[in-house]
């Protein structure tokens, strides 16, 4: 049905963002954690910081990762220096790209679902002896599921979406770098319009359709929880 | 009396604005520099306002077909304006060629780049970066002159694509890339090369890079569209075209 160079990119979207994903709960967790339950002056600006992606043209953001994870920018020296060479042009690098783009699509779900929690179910564990661990994974965690669910559909969805970062960082590399977005693109600016409106129409309906179920787990929690 | 002049003054004024019109230009992102400069003395020179629009001539065609605003179309290839004719969406026998362009293989490295591209068969670098042959003459070029150089297979690992000649510039000069193939154009100023080392590669290794411009059907009957191809006729104009690295 598609075409080989088609079906590489779906498969290499779905694959990042996989990675992505999984890296975003992995980090967003705590910062959602800490986010909800300091009173630390640091709050705002961690907070302006984690939502400048809401903000800024992806391309801007993609200009600046190339160049501080290029040869001579400070990301690429430590790179370097690790002996990883340096990150544009490869799944690494876009993954980096990636996870960084999608960071506030992860955290303020987790974020809100932690402070909705309120602290009287807290002290409460922590008077039974909880330890801060304990409250942490038996309380906090599974009340906020519903948070983590929404932040794990939307930051792979925006990470299948994603474009200007991984157009700048990618390279436009069939099988490594070209992503759906990307090779929608390249087939508009080449007029094969045939091939674009293929791919798009299942980057659209798999939009719609996560989303559906997003929304309809949602609802079936919220309820519950009723 | 008093009267009388002031209509006079009028019919004036009126008629300046008759001959002052206004043209909306599509010009290829490779071009946005002389066209910038060759802008400035025609609207000194006639009067008339230029608005400038610069991007990948792929997605300009698009917006053509799609009713952009357009009156003339510089484009980066042939490919693009003769498709608009045969697609009656502009005026008939309005093509031109408005420059050739010349292909550099260029790094931001002082002494990377030999003058004879031997470089390439030595293969000591990472990444070479092209622009997409697919929707980019200069990348299309770019390929052509690795075929004849016989290294396409060779080097297929390393290479890098940008969306279009301005991305392929931007990896190598933000030194992602050891060294790529961009335009000329891009990395002359003030008539030779401004930094780095670079190949000129020879007009014998690859079809010419013609970039033609075409007035659309927008811009019929507009005078200042068709006074501002006329004006990249003239001496002027070709002077600052050559000047970035173009032939005529």
């Amino acid at each position: 049905m598609f075409s080989a160079a088609n079906l590489a990119a779906i498969v290499l979207t779905l694959k990042l963002a996989s990675v992505v994903t999984l890296l975003l709960l992995l980090i967003g967790t705590p910062i959602a954690w800490w986010l909800a339950n300091t009173r630390s002056w640091l709050k705002p600006p961690v907070e302006a910081v984690v939502a400048l992606p809401f903000v800024l043209p992806p391309s801007v953001l993609g200009f600046y990762l190339l160049v501080s994870m290029g040869p001579n920018g400070p990301v690429g020296h430590v790179t370097q220096a690790l002996g990883l060479g340096t990150l544009p042009f490869t799944f690494a690098g876009l993954v980096v790209g990636s996870v960084f783009y999608s960071l506030p699509f992860v955290v303020q779900p987790i974020q809100n679902a932690f402070a909705a929690i309120g602290p009287g179910l807290l002290e409460a564990a922590a008077t039974l002896r909880a330890r801060p661990w304990d409250r942490f994974a038996t309380v906090a965690l599974p009340l906020a599921r519903p948070g983590f669910v929404t932040a794990a559909v939307l930051g792979f969805a925006h990470t299948v979406g994603e474009f200007g970062v991984v157009l700048m960082v990618g390279g436009n590399i069939p099988g490594r770098t070209q992503v759906v977005s990307v090779q929608i693109y390249d087939h508009v600016e080449a007029l094969e319009y045939a091939q674009a409106h293929e791919l798009a129409i299942v980057l659209m309906a798999f939009s719609f359709v996560t989303l559906l179920l997003l929304y309809a787990v949602n609802r079936r929690v919220a309820a519950l929880g009723a | 009396m008093t009267r009388a002049m002031m209509l006079v003054l009028a019919m004036l004024a009126l008629s300046t604005c008759a001959r002052a019109a206004e043209v909306q230009a599509a010009v290829a992102a490779n071009f946005a520099a002389p066209m910038k400069a060759i802008v400035a003395e025609f609207e000194q020179a006639t009067g008339h306002k230029v608005h400038l629009s610069f991007g990948a001539s792929g997605r300009f065609y698009a917006q053509i077909r799609n009713g952009a605003p357009f009156h003339v179309l510089l484009s980066a290839d042939e490919d693009i304006p003769a498709r608009l004719e045969r697609e009656g969406l502009s005026v008939p026998a309005s093509r031109f060629t408005y420059a050739v362009g010349t292909l550099v293989l260029w790094s931001a490295r002082t002494d990377f780049v030999d003058a004879r591209g031997a470089v390439l068969s030595r293969g000591a670098f990472a990444h070479l970066a092209v622009a997409n042959p697919k929707l980019a003459p200069y990348g299309a070029a770019a390929m052509e002159t690795l075929d004849k150089l016989g290294l396409a297979a060779a080097l297929r690992s390393k290479l890098v694509f940008g969306e279009n000649i301005a991305q392929a510039h931007q990896f190598v000069a933000s030194g992602n890339a050891e060294l790529g193939f961009v335009a000329l154009s891009q990395v002359m100023k003030d008539g030779r090369i401004a930094g780095g080392s670079a190949w000129v590669v020879p007009a014998s290794m690859h079809s010419p890079i013609r970039q033609d411009a075409v007035i659309l059907a927008r811009g019929r009957g507009n005078a200042a569209a068709a006074a501002l191809l006329r004006f990249l006729h003239q001496a002027g104009a070709v002077a600052i075209i050559r000047s970035y690295g173009y032939r005529v």
